[in-house]
């Protein structure tokens, strides 16, 4: 019971966000990868860093412990591979996984086709796995690899790069024009 | 003219949002969001449904079609749908459409989702996470592979949009 209820909460709340940050909207998303619209930069990079910030803050605060939390391992070419194919899926098809599913549930076709796609994606690579798996799942350096740690840097200088990284982009590019959500 | 009803978010206050949902989500749960999660269970899920025993041990779908669908993951997926469907209602965005490039055809629009879909389902079993798993989830708490992800997935996803370009060229009509 607490496991639905944390899950269709939790995942109430950021389907909405999604939604409300208009990425249930194929223009806005590709839009990004042609450089015409930087809200997904944005939104990406200022949840991350409000993201790290918090998680960051907590365990200073001694209220998490970043050993308890999942925290990914690399896999040098299943990563950037996975990567490269997910960014070619929303060049195509328009979306990622989550952003198909938000554009279901506002009334797009395409969202629901783009899921069924993701079926289709997920039985190839049940079928190709066994031929591939021994060198996209070779685990490169150490578990939960973190760049404060491969770096060998603070975790808030990070966090303070790429704040002012989101800050100069964010001035240089300016604010994006809102896109008609109701044209046709 | 109600442009400003239809209108989305500011991305600063959208992207605190997402930031301060995802850490509720650690905090709760010790793992961050995710979507493909859910969508491998539920791909495994169904086949098993039509052929029981389509799955053997070596088969990577095994064990999510062994654990069956009753998954926290399956649940936020389906809460991530719900939460969609009353922003773009209260937003005053829901609209029933086949969107995608303004210059593709309605089939053309289908098959690009479709083949779309295969790539970024295949993806994200290679990186096991996509952009919500691994690259939002996986960058905030700083692990190299979520920025790994992200380099993939804009570097491939850029090259790609690029040679789609002339799709998206928005009809002259007004």
């Amino acid at each position: 019971m607490t496991v639905i209820l944390s899950g269709l909460i939790l995942g109430f709340a950021f389907g909405f966000v999604l939604e409300g940050a208009g990425f249930a909207n194929p223009e806005c998303l590709t839009g990004q990868l042609r450089f015409s619209n930087w809200a997904v930069f944005k939104v990406m990079f200022t949840a991350i860093i409000v993201g790290a910030f918090l998680i960051y803050g907590a365990r200073a605060l001694g209220l998490i412990k970043l050993s308890d939390i999942f925290v990914p391992s690399v896999y040098f070419w299943g990563t950037l591979l996975g990567g490269a194919g997910v960014g070619i899926g929303m060049a195509v098809g328009g979306y990622c996984p989550g952003t198909s599913a938000v554009a279901m549930a506002s009334g797009r076709f395409d969202g629901f086709t783009f899921l069924v796609g993701i079926g289709v994606g997920t039985l190839l690579f049940n079928a190709a796995y066994p031929s591939i798996h021994s060198w996209i799942y070779a685990q490169t350096g150490p578990d939960a690899l973190t760049l404060p740690h491969l770096l060998r840097v603070s975790p808030w200088f990070i966090l303070i790069v790429l704040l002012a990284a989101l800050t100069a982009i964010g001035w240089m590019v300016g604010a994006d024009k809102s896109l008609s959500h109701s044209e046709d | 003219m109600n442009n400003a009803l239809h209108r989305t978010w500011n991305p600063y206050i959208a992207g605190t949002a997402l930031g301060v949902v995802l850490f509720v989500t650690f905090f709760v749960t010790d793992h961050g969001l995710g979507v493909t999660g859910a969508t491998t269970s539920l791909t495994a899920v169904a086949v098993t449904i039509v052929v029981p025993n389509a799955f053997g041990p070596q088969d990577y779908l095994a064990a999510y079609a062994r654990a069956g669908a009753n998954t926290w993951i399956v649940w936020e997926v389906l809460g991530l749908v719900i939460g969609g469907f009353a922003g773009s209602l209260l937003g005053g965005r829901f609209m029933p459409k086949l969107d995608g490039p303004p210059r593709a055809s309605s089939s053309g629009r289908v098959a690009l989702a479709l083949l779309g879909g295969t790539a970024s389902g295949f993806g994200a079993r290679m990186s096991m996470g996509c952009t919500s798993g691994m690259g939002l989830s996986g960058s905030a708490p700083l692990a190299a592979a979520g920025f790994l992800f992200l380099v993939g997935f804009f570097l491939a996803g850029t090259m790609f949009a690029m040679i789609l370009k002339p799709l998206w060229r928005r009809r002259q009509t007004r």
